[in-house]
């Protein structure tokens, strides 16, 4: 039992804070949201340098085979800078599928690109109905030729707009509810019938809602067994949730912090009003409530890669609960005793309470996953029952 | 970064499993688990079963007895005794008094009291709080005053818990009447058969009687049952409330009573259906499931930072496993209330029903379960009450 980084960890962590540090101050980061792109392309770049994009690749691919603390260490900084880049999307998601369940074609295709900083990527699955059931999908996937053609409507899709590829969920077979049946396709950002209508999230980042119009895929453009994607599907978004757990910690701790200094530093009566009592404990909820998740943040980094799907997924809903339930205490106690300025745009409080509150809600919120926690039986077995 | 238990660990925990699953007498497991009061013999016999196989202060140094185990051998020690369910070894003795005697008591006062702490022979009660000093602890006025070879101690304590089985009290009492009030303070060990000493129990909003007022009149003592410097006790207090706090988040206890909760859960129906399968009461179960899981592993965070600790002070974050850890038993203790529902409401009481709070209606496991609810308010009060930790957080790690 250890929760201290390794000596190569802890260079990680000094790597990309420093670069976050150095080089996306409060004052950057406000110009680059209101760049054209909405994320900096020079960041990106050296993100490349330092071996962040290809972090869970293969040296093959261009990366550093690293495992779910490393990636935690890189989301916690990126929640703490409020950095907009398209990692999750990028490296975590769509890099994701193609390193965990591609052809060694598409690997050698796909993942060195990634790595090298020069095309990113979306995971398109939500649709307009499916709000958080994985299963749900009436975009389908038709045989055509020895490929498919894809048609359907794919909703907030994050980094959308601007990825240069694109994983698809499709149905195959069975109805829209069906566990079975589903595919997944990688399908180039250009290819004819792809429409995109990109925007802004409340959080600052970018998605586009995507419609497919007779998409055609190749078969070499199919990930797994088309029909039998789903256990896929869980895969990744695990993947995505462990990621988004790493990031609310950089977040709430921010959140915290920058809330203590001002209770330190805001004079009211005369005083700090770090000095009344009903605002220390609140300051003090605040800290239980970040260090609850960072709790669990560590839980679902280390269970992430668990082969048994019903205790990792119980596990992961367990910590998107507590997520999602810190996210809005902390985000809302840190506006509040920040006062009127906290409601400002001015002030970083306000933008990573935005984020938190996004975070709550990707991939399910505290209720979905607390509820799904419920259906698998939860942690403690029933004593046996007797009467 | 590593989670899991080293091969080592794994066996210990085994070992220690296994241990309990043998020697846990079946009665005291079983009215532990049905939320029965425990009897005193109860409590002795099995802190005499642990002692024998040199368990009962685990904790200790190796010297005066213990272990001599790391943190994390500690921590599994305790979830394992927890979980089985089995009593914890008598903490008025073995967590607070003993670990006051090792550290600052005279080499008679280690060499008589500490086997028998272990062996339970004495009955440690704890006199700190009075009428007028409970979180303003230091605010106390008992007062003490030599006389030759003795003490002469006047005053009140109350909140004592199990008094009525006690063979000795541990009193801070004020020695320096003009000293600042932390300052004037000593800590003196006290035979309970003293002559001037009145136990007056005091019935709790569970309909129980754990605590008592204990009234000191003219009561002497010998001088030599100081316990280290004189007008030094609040030092030893801080030191005896920081061991307080370590365990404090009854994890193991609290996995134990939701493993309950879903058998009751089972059994009881609600619109023709288990409990279990009402989403609205399923989620109440798992929203307390997915804090103490984040307890827990808050709790393994403190565990795995306090073998590399250099000092010996208390980690303030056990004031987060304090808070945390009776916010989830309290709120375990409303859900087990829910679950009978109207069968929570019939009332025995103890001194009607002899030796039992059996109840004459069924179910037979609703009796203990609203007592249980009442009387668990008081893990956010004792030890510090929780708004005291914040306090302690607030100063410590936030530095406001």
């Amino acid at each position: 039992m250890d929760f201290e980084f390794s000596e190569e960890q802890q260079l990680l962590k000094d790597s990309i804070e420093g670069l976050l540090g150095d080089k996306y101050d409060f004052e950057t980061r406000k110009k680059i949201l209101a760049s054209p792109d909405g994320w900096s392309r020079e960041i990106w770049k050296q993100y490349a340098e330092l071996g962040l994009l290809g972090l869970p690749f293969s040296e093959e691919h261009g990366g550093i085979s690293g495992g779910p603390v490393e990636t935690m260490i890189v989301m916690s900084a990126i929640g703490n800078a409020l950095a907009l880049e398209p990692y999750l999307p990028t490296v975590v998601l769509a890099g994701g599928f193609i390193r965990r369940f591609g052809t060694d074609a598409q690997k050698n295709k796909y993942l060195p690109q990634i790595s090298e900083g020069k095309i990113t990527g979306a995971f398109a699955h939500t649709e307009r109905q499916s709000r958080y059931d994985l299963f749900d999908v009436k975009t389908t996937a038709k045989p055509a030729g020895s490929g498919f053609t894809l048609d359907g409507q794919k909703s907030v899709v994050l980094n959308g707009d601007q990825a240069d590829f694109i994983i698809v969920t499709a149905r195959v077979s069975g109805s829209q509810r069906d566990k079975d049946g589903l595919g997944l396709f990688l399908v180039d950002a250009k290819a004819k019938g792809v429409t995109r209508r990109g925007y802004r999230t409340q959080d600052g980042l970018t998605a586009a809602e995507i419609q497919l119009s007779g998409v055609s895929v190749d078969a070499d453009q199919v990930i797994g067994k088309p029909g039998a994607a789903y256990p896929l599907i869980e895969r990744i978004v695990d993947d995505g949730i462990a990621a988004l757990c790493g990031e609310a910690v950089g977040v709430f701790s921010a959140l915290t912090e920058a809330t203590t200094d001002y209770l330190r530093t805001r004079k009211q009566f005369g005083v700090n009003i770090g000095s009344f009592q009903v605002l220390q404990h609140r300051n003090v909820e605040m800290l239980i409530a970040a260090e609850q998740a960072k709790s669990m943040a560590f839980l679902a980094t280390m269970m992430v890669n668990e082969e048994n799907a019903v205790t990792r997924r119980k596990t992961m809903s367990a910590a998107k609960t507590q997520i999602g339930r810190s996210a809005q205490f902390v985000g809302e106690q840190a506006i509040q005793l920040h006062g009127g300025i906290g409601m400002t745009m001015e002030l970083k409080t306000g933008h990573w309470f935005k984020r938190a509150t996004a975070i709550d809600i990707q991939f399910g919120d505290a209720d979905y996953h607390l509820e799904q926690f419920g259906n698998m039986g939860g942690f403690e077995p029933a004593a046996q029952a007797k009467e | 970064m590593d989670l899991n238990f080293t091969k080592e660990e794994i066996a210990f925990r085994d070992e220690v499993r296994d241990f309990f699953k043998k020697n846990v007498p079946a009665g005291t497991k079983k009215k532990l688990i049905e939320g029965r009061k425990l009897e005193k013999s109860d409590i002795v016999d099995w802190q005499r079963i642990l002692n024998k196989k040199s368990w009962a202060v685990y904790q200790w140094p190796k010297q005066y007895g213990g272990t001599g185990w790391t943190p994390v051998q500690k921590y599994i020690f305790l979830e394992e005794l927890q979980r089985a369910p089995a009593p914890d070894p008598l903490p008025f003795a073995v967590s607070m008094v003993g670990p006051v005697i090792y550290t600052f008591g005279s080499e008679e006062q280690k060499k008589h009291f500490l086997p028998r702490i272990a062996n339970l022979d004495d009955w440690w009660c704890q006199g700190f709080s009075e009428p007028g000093a409970g979180s303003d602890l230091a605010g106390l006025s008992t007062k003490a005053v030599r006389e030759g070879d003795h003490w002469i101690i006047n005053g009140q304590k109350t909140w004592t818990t199990l008094a009525q089985y006690a063979d000795w009290i541990f009193v801070l009492a004020r020695t320096d009447p003009k000293a600042k009030k932390q300052e004037g303070i000593s800590f003196i060990l006290c035979d309970m058969k003293t002559p001037g000493i009145t136990v007056r129990p005091i019935q709790l909003i569970d309909g129980g009687k754990e605590v008592n007022e204990v009234f000191f009149d003219n009561v002497k003592v010998p001088y030599e049952n100081l316990v280290g410097q004189e007008n030094r006790g609040w030092d030893y207090a801080k030191f005896l409330l920081g061991n307080e706090r370590t365990g404090i988040a009854r994890v193991g206890i609290s996995k134990e009573r939701i493993r309950r909760l879903k058998e009751l859960a089972s059994l009881e129906v609600s619109g023709g259906k288990p409990m279990m399968d009402d989403p609205r009461f399923r989620a109440k179960i798992s929203a307390v499931e997915v804090e103490l899981k984040a307890l827990e592993m808050t709790q393994m965070r403190v565990v795995a930072a306090e073998g590399k600790r250099r000092d010996n002070k208390p980690d303030p974050a056990s004031s987060i496993l304090k808070i945390k850890g009776s916010e989830i038993q309290q709120n375990i203790t409303d859900l087990l209330v829910e679950v009978v529902g109207p069968f929570a409401l019939p009332y025995a009481d103890e001194d009607d029903v002899a030796g039992s709070n059996e109840l004459p209606v069924a179910p037979d496991y609703a009796g203990p379960l609203a007592p249980i609810y009442f009387n668990y308010r008081k893990v956010s009060i004792y030890g510090g009450s929780n708004e005291i930790q914040k306090n302690i957080i607030a100063k410590a790690i936030l530095g406001l």
